[in-house]
């Protein structure tokens, strides 16, 4: 997914040579052709996360239009204050690009599982957090964010998910939701690159019987609450899918919304983290295993859900 | 106006504005406001009516807390009425007690939280100097703030990219908020500290007006580096009991306390 969005960035800089991209000393092997091609766009701030964002903003306010890249919570937790005072509180647009949503690098340790950043992301002011789902997601999300002005978050993750094979006179809108495939059992949404997960647990269970909806929720903020109102009225529950904690993610986004909108789904269930570290080493696909977001898990808990 | 009667105003009206909101951070105030009147009558590049022309010079105030200085300074130089002042910690008030653009004509970065307006003014003078413009950029920090690590990482990145656009100004008063600098974590010595991250670092009075003038007239006064200047000042300069004081810090003047510090500043004019 990085080499789509590094390669989609690229291509904008013509139409764009305002695009500065800033990175914490990451992205060995990935932007060597940036760098080569464009040196006049790239700048390695060292490993320096706080100044990398205070920078990100002042040349922000002076109409660059900045990408931040670091990995895991680099970017983000390191710089937290930085991105809510400097960048959000002044409206700029900076967009922070942090490659390794979830357990993509799982083996590297809890240092580098990005398990709490869309909650915590989502919950500041004037921010637009994305996590696409697929590369022709990332690839739209990466145009989309350089033309809106203001701050955003861009998670990207090492997995991806396939993507609906007839969307290519689809519009991508920042905020819209996206159907990948229709059912009426009930409807699974989805954020990054889980997604591969959720088709597998999807393919299951139709051969069970069973036919899903299937939601990919590129924009967690802001968010399309008429995808989960629908949802909730058209199909038989409401299942959110993860790699994140389920506290302040995506699940609770739409639990949030449903309640807000005195709309009661037949059926509700989160997947995601518990509120836990792990210290198991592990793949991305092993961790998934162990903590019951893969496929397998999926198809269970669905099951569990609709036959309640 | 002249900087020495433009730095009394600032003063008087940083008095005023902690008094009547009960606020606290006059010592903080009162220690910039020789440099901020020098800056604002002699140094700056800027407009009062046009606060936002493309060239002109950028000023940030990276020790947020001494806002009131900041405002004080701004209405006095017309950016907006001297009136606007007396709203200052009042409910629904755009003058907030640590500096903030909204609403504010001529404030570029709202601040507050120590260790972040260096490095966004380094962005800027990055951005301009890509875009090869000659404008400067201004930042006025505190001693204890470059406690900070951050501090440290901006000025590391200004002299890796030559950014000789960039002026830092520390207001070295030598007191922080529970003790003094030198008890807490000694900066010294700080002036080798900067040369030894690659910037200019010259030593000034921070209250001297003929010196700040002759020095800061000479911008870059060396070519590919940032420069600091280490301006020695006296923490609530100006009211003598609050002069050299750590209670100054937190401490509101209020009462009699109040009408002392008025007087003695009025009796300055």
């Amino acid at each position: 997914m990085r080499d789509h969005f590094i390669n989609e960035l690229s291509s904008l800089i013509d139409e764009f040579p305002n695009i500065i991209l800033i990175t914490g000393d990451l992205g060995f092997g990935v932007l060597d052709d940036f760098r080569k091609n464009y040196p006049d766009n790239f700048i390695n701030a060292g490993v320096a996360e706080q100044n990398m964002t205070g920078i990100a903003t002042g040349m922000a306010l002076e109409g660059k239009i900045i990408f931040t890249y670091s990995i895991a919570n680099f970017p983000t937790l390191r710089c937290l204050e930085q991105i809510r005072n400097d960048a959000c509180y002044h409206g700029v647009n900076v967009n922070i690009v942090s490659i390794g949503g979830g357990f993509s690098y799982g083996a590297l340790g809890i240092s580098h599982h990005a398990t709490e950043d869309l909650s915590i992301m989502r919950s500041l002011p004037e921010i637009t957090v994305v996590s696409p789902s697929s590369y022709w997601e990332v690839e739209k999300v990466t145009r989309a964010i350089v033309e809106n002005e203001k701050v955003c978050y861009l998670r990207i993750d090492k997995s991806v998910g396939q993507d609906k094979p007839n969307n290519l006179n689809e519009s991508f809108l920042l905020g819209k939701s996206r159907m990948l495939t229709d059912g009426d059992v009930c409807t699974i949404f989805v954020t990054g690159g889980i997604l591969e997960e959720v088709w597998e647990a999807h393919d299951e269970l139709e051969n069970l019987g069973y036919k899903t909806r299937i939601v990919s929720v590129h924009t967690l903020k802001p968010f399309d609450s008429d995808a989960v109102l629908n949802a909730a009225k058209q199909t038989g529950g409401i299942v959110s899918v993860e790699e994140n904690t389920i506290n302040g993610g995506l699940g609770s986004l739409l639990a949030e919304t449903l309640m807000d909108n005195s709309t009661f789904p037949k059926k509700f269930l989160r997947i995601g983290l518990n509120s836990e570290f792990s210290s198991i080493v592990g793949s991305q696909k092993y961790l998934r295993k162990c903590y019951n977001l893969d496929a397998k898990s999926i198809v269970t808990k669905v099951l569990e859900l609709i036959q309640k | 106006m002249e900087s020495i009667e433009l730095a009394n105003k600032i003063r008087i009206q940083a008095l005023k504005m902690a008094n009547s909101g009960g606020g606290s951070h006059i010592g903080s105030a009162l220690s910039i406001a020789d440099i901020l009147a020098v800056l604002y009558s002699d140094i700056l590049n800027i407009d009062p009516k046009s606060p936002e022309l493309i060239n002109r010079d950028r000023f940030i105030l990276s020790k947020g807390h001494a806002g009131a200085a900041v405002y004080a300074v701004l209405a006095e130089s017309g950016f907006f009425s001297t009136a606007k002042l007396a709203t200052h910690y009042q409910d629904g008030s755009d003058l907030s007690g640590h500096v903030s653009h909204k609403n504010v004509p001529g404030v570029e970065l709202s601040t507050g939280s120590l260790g972040h307006g260096l490095n966004v003014g380094v962005g800027m003078a990055k951005a301009a100097m890509l875009d090869k413009k000659t404008h400067r950029i201004f930042v006025l920090l505190s001693d204890g703030e470059c406690d900070e690590g951050s501090v440290w990482e901006a000025a590391m990145f200004a002299s890796h990219h030559k950014l000789d656009n960039l002026i830092a100004l520390i207001d070295y008063n030598k007191i922080q908020s529970l003790d003094t600098v030198a008890n807490t974590l000694a900066l010294e010595p700080f002036k080798s500290k900067w040369e030894s991250f690659g910037w200019n670092a010259i030593q000034v009075n921070g209250h001297d007006h003929i010196q700040l003038k002759s020095e800061l007239a000479n911008i870059p006064s060396i070519n590919s580096k940032p420069t600091v200047y280490i301006c020695h000042t006296t923490k609530g300069k100006g009211v003598s009991f609050m002069e050299n004081s750590v209670l100054w810090h937190y401490r509101c003047p209020m009462g009699e306390e109040f009408e002392m510090a008025l007087k003695e500043l009025k009796q300055k004019k």
